[in-house]
């Protein structure tokens, strides 16, 4: 076993060997442009990339033509939301997503509330799950678009996104979602989730970084978008720009290997992660588990382990990569969003860790990550004040801390 | 983000972990921070009467590395000090010795804070009982 071991796969994965393979030969021989009409070396970019397009839409029950390639997920988002509110701005200005939903997501939103439009946040159930009973009545006449992701990157809980599209398809609204963490790792079918468009991107799924792609629903309804990018009329028009060919060849064996192995996989990586699970809430008092267990990605665990501060913990396990929803850890100093909106005090968010297991990890490894958590939280709370307060039988919430006023 | 050679060290291997009795007139307890905000420390010390020296001190603390960094340093300095001199020590001085960047100059300050606060308590301690005694 080697250390430092990753165990961060929901910010991004390592590449497969196997992708990395596809993708060789279309840096050097094979490198014509998609877009070169009359010459061989065209043609075979071309074909390439066409390939891997249906490779994608098969892992999602598209059609290839429904396939938008671009730079990622951020921008996936960015063309879906702003590409809708534009296009759909004689029908109405209003969009609905829920305050948990990754930034690039709720920047966009905020960034369209500057230019008149208005989007209604919907706070999440303790367990991490939507209520539709609140989305149904956040729908108005001038609702366009819905956008709600698959499954969240920090606590993994799987949204139902089947009855989400079905409430915004009796309401003519449209529906986006953020698939990034879902695809590849559950199945995710466009048709019969009821999705209109979704985001997505190779480099979460073993495949290269900077490519991505934006699912465009074609039939019942045909969505149409406002490009954001204008130039030479690529991907119909949609997003326009020189096509990254090596890059989609990578996407496209990402999601063939997925296609192939997700259903094994899945299943070994829960294993894995109840296995971690388990072992922590046997070996330590107070931890808990933040969202939802059963409706939840086989590879995600996000657990706070109070009385122990995330970044000091992160700093024990050194040689380990997990993320904490730490302030101390995040770059606006403020604990998880993700964890507020869900009911889940500062105290415990500050306490927060996620791990995200992947393809490459392997059970020894999970002994090992489990046993240095372990000893690295006893640790912590032989050094905490709060710990020993809390064994004194002392109810911390009653105490009147003097906390500092820079804060 | 890259810890200094002493944040590390005061980390790994923390001075003065751990509870004096909070009962005894002779020392002081400083408590500040809040759980919501991340960072509290717990910061003792045992004075002696006859001197005024701190004897011992003691700490514990909830936060990052650097928070706990900084109060362990605090014991450190705070011994062999009469408490007059340890209200002397600044965070500034915190900063300087673990090499604390802009971001973690808050735990400097708390550090401060608690050795005031401990100091503060044991004077009001003292107080309290030679007011005690006079009656």
């Amino acid at each position: 076993m080697k250390t430092p071991i990753y165990f961060d796969n929901h910010a991004t994965t390592p590449m497969d060997e196997r992708v990395l393979a596809a993708m060789l030969p279309y840096f050097t021989e094979k490198f014509g442009n998609a877009a070169s009409r009359n010459h061989a070396f065209g043609w075979e970019s071309e074909k390439a990339v066409e390939t891997a397009r249906k490779q994608i839409a098969d892992l999602i029950g598209a059609n290839p033509k429904e396939i938008v390639f671009t730079s990622g997920a951020t921008e996936s988002n960015n063309l879906a939301i702003k590409g809708v509110a534009e296009m759909y701005a004689e029908k109405g200005n209003h969009i609905i997503t829920p305050a948990t939903e990754h930034k690039a997501v709720l920047d966009t939103c905020k960034k369209l509330e500057k230019h008149g439009y208005r989007v209604t946040y919907l706070s999440l159930k303790q367990d991490g799950l939507i209520d539709l009973d609140q989305l149904r009545s956040a729908i108005t006449d001038k609702t366009i678009l819905v956008s709600v992701m698959y499954a969240n990157n920090e606590i993994g809980v799987i949204q139902p996104v089947a009855e989400i599209g079905k409430i915004c398809h009796e309401r003519g609204v449209l529906f986006h979602t953020d698939g990034v963490q879902a695809f590849g790792k559950v199945p995710v079918n466009v048709i019969k989730d009821n999705i209109d468009l979704m985001s997505i991107t190779a480099h979460k799924i073993y495949g290269p970084k900077g490519i991505g792609a934006l699912y465009v629903r074609r039939r019942n309804p045909r969505v149409q978008l406002t490009a954001q990018m204008d130039g030479g009329g690529h991907e119909r028009g949609m997003r326009s720009g020189t096509l990254n060919t090596p890059s989609i060849v990578g996407f496209g064996e990402a999601a063939a290997i997925a296609q192939k192995e997700m259903a094994e996989e899945s299943k070994r990586l829960a294993h894995l992660r109840d296995k971690l699970k388990d072992k922590l809430m046997t070996e330590l008092d107070e931890v808990f588990i933040n969202g939802s267990l059963e409706h939840r990605l086989p590879n995600n665990l996000n657990i706070s382990f109070a009385y122990v501060e995330g970044e000091s913990l992160l700093m024990g396990i050194n040689d380990i990569a997990v993320s904490s929803g730490s302030a101390c850890t995040s770059a606006t100093l403020e604990p998880s969003y993700v964890l507020k909106a869900l009911g889940v005090g500062d105290d415990l968010a500050h306490t927060s860790i996620r791990f995200g297991l992947g393809r490459f990890n392997t059970e020894e490894e999970v002994d090992y990550v489990a046993n240095r958590v372990i000893e690295v939280v006893r640790k912590l709370r032989d050094l905490s004040p709060l710990y020993e307060m809390a064994k004194e039988g002392i109810d911390l919430s009653q105490v009147a801390w003097a906390a500092e006023p820079s804060h | 983000m890259a810890y200094s050679e002493k944040v590390l060290d005061h980390y790994n291997n923390p001075r003065n972990v751990g509870s004096l009795d909070k009962a005894d007139p002779n020392v002081g307890t400083g408590m500040v921070g809040a759980p919501e905000c991340g960072d509290v420390m717990k910061l003792q010390l045992k004075v002696n009467e006859a001197t005024g020296v701190i004897e011992d001190a003691k700490f514990k603390t909830f936060g990052c590395g650097s928070a706990i960094a900084s109060s362990s340093l605090a014991t450190e300095w705070v011994k062999g000090k009469t408490v007059d001199e340890a209200l002397a020590i600044k965070n500034t001085e915190i900063v300087n010795e673990l090499s604390l960047p802009p971001v973690k100059i808050h735990c400097s300050v708390l550090a401060e804070d608690a050795i005031k606060a401990a100091v503060g308590d044991y004077k009001k301690k003292q107080a309290e009982r030679k007011a005690s005694v006079s009656v």
